[in-house]
């Protein structure tokens, strides 16, 4: 009997990421929820800007090439084009929380009936690791050489919390994968975000918090450790909004 | 018996699936270098292995396939 295996929606060729790179883990895990419901036909995912640029040579599903950060633009008319597609959006902190920030923040004011994965891991890898605007006060980075420092560049977005304030979005979640436990939780909210859309329920976000130890300077292991003792208590996890939990539903 | 399955050349070597591994079954391989330079993941105690699959939902390269 199989326990465990790569799934379908998953191609079969290596992942260009970093070693211990935690996009592998939920390049998977989106994966599984799409082969779980069976919708790998009709699925159309929208890849960003960032380390996960090549995100469409590895999912078997349909994919395409948004400009920076507007993946939830693109994803808005592909779904109104063709509501009866599954769409997706995989994007990073450097896509969504920063150039892409107002299409985010539109696509939730509007209840687009769509699911984005947001992988946070406080600094712009592709580039280098330079600050993000998801790094963490004090974080040294390329273009933050002494730490962050708050009275120059601001404080970090928090995603989460700001979107869950929006009346139209649906679903507002926020999962590690530093740990089995936790990865647990980030599969169930996925298939979740996921469960919204086939049902009609709208917007959909769920954010990953993710490891980069090649430019935070740590080994894999380090990294997972400074997941949970600087991202997590920062960016608490839990459910931000959750509106059909509470019987609430839009006309 | 449980049993592993590695996709050896997709290893990247960042021993993430030996830590998580509680019955101290994986180990990165000391002599062997895999098609990307990298020291793959080898089982050093198979006959230790429960199944859990702890290993392969921590692979951030999906190279672990898990049979009981």
């Amino acid at each position: 009997m199989v326990v465990f295996e790569k799934p379908k929606a998953l191609c079969d060729v290596p992942l260009h990421y970093c070693p211990g790179c935690t996009h592998g883990i939920v390049h998977r895990l989106v994966a599984e929820a799409i082969d779980e419901f069976g919708i790998e036909g009709k699925t159309i995912g929208i890849a960003p800007v960032g380390c996960s640029v090549m995100a469409y040579d590895y999912f078997n599903c349909d994919m395409i090439e948004a400009a920076h950060g507007r993946a939830p633009a693109v994803a808005t008319g592909v779904k109104r084009a063709d509501p009866s597609k599954i769409v997706f959006t995989y994007q990073g902190d450097g896509d969504l929380a920063s150039i892409g920030m107002a299409e985010t923040v539109h696509a939730a004011a509007r209840n687009e009936n769509i699911t984005i994965i947001f992988i946070n891991n406080a600094i712009y890898g592709m580039t280098g690791g330079q600050m993000a605007p998801t790094s963490l006060p004090g974080q040294v980075t390329q273009t933050s050489p002494y730490g962050r420092d708050v009275k120059l560049c601001g404080f970090p977005v928090k995603v989460c919390e700001m979107l869950s304030e929006l009346d139209g979005a649906e679903y507002i979640e926020r999962v590690a994968v530093n740990n089995i436990k936790n990865i647990n939780a980030a599969k169930k909210a996925i298939k979740k975000a996921f469960q919204n859309q086939i049902e009609g329920k709208g917007f959909s976000l769920v954010e990953v918090i993710s490891s980069c130890p090649t430019n935070w300077g740590l080994t894999p292991q380090n990294a997972l450790k400074w997941i949970d003792e600087k991202m997590i208590p920062y960016y608490p996890l839990g459910v931000y909004k959750d509106r059909s939990a509470k019987g609430e539903r839009i006309v | 018996m449980p049993k592993l399955t590695f996709k050896t050349d997709f290893c990247k070597g960042c021993g993430l699936c030996v830590d998580v591994c509680p019955k101290k079954v994986l180990a990165l391989s000391a002599e062997k270098i895999n098609k990307k330079g990298h020291h793959p993941v080898e089982a050093v105690n198979p006959d230790d292995c429960i199944g859990c699959a702890f290993c392969a939902t921590m692979c951030p390269d999906c190279i672990i396939k898990v049979e009981r």
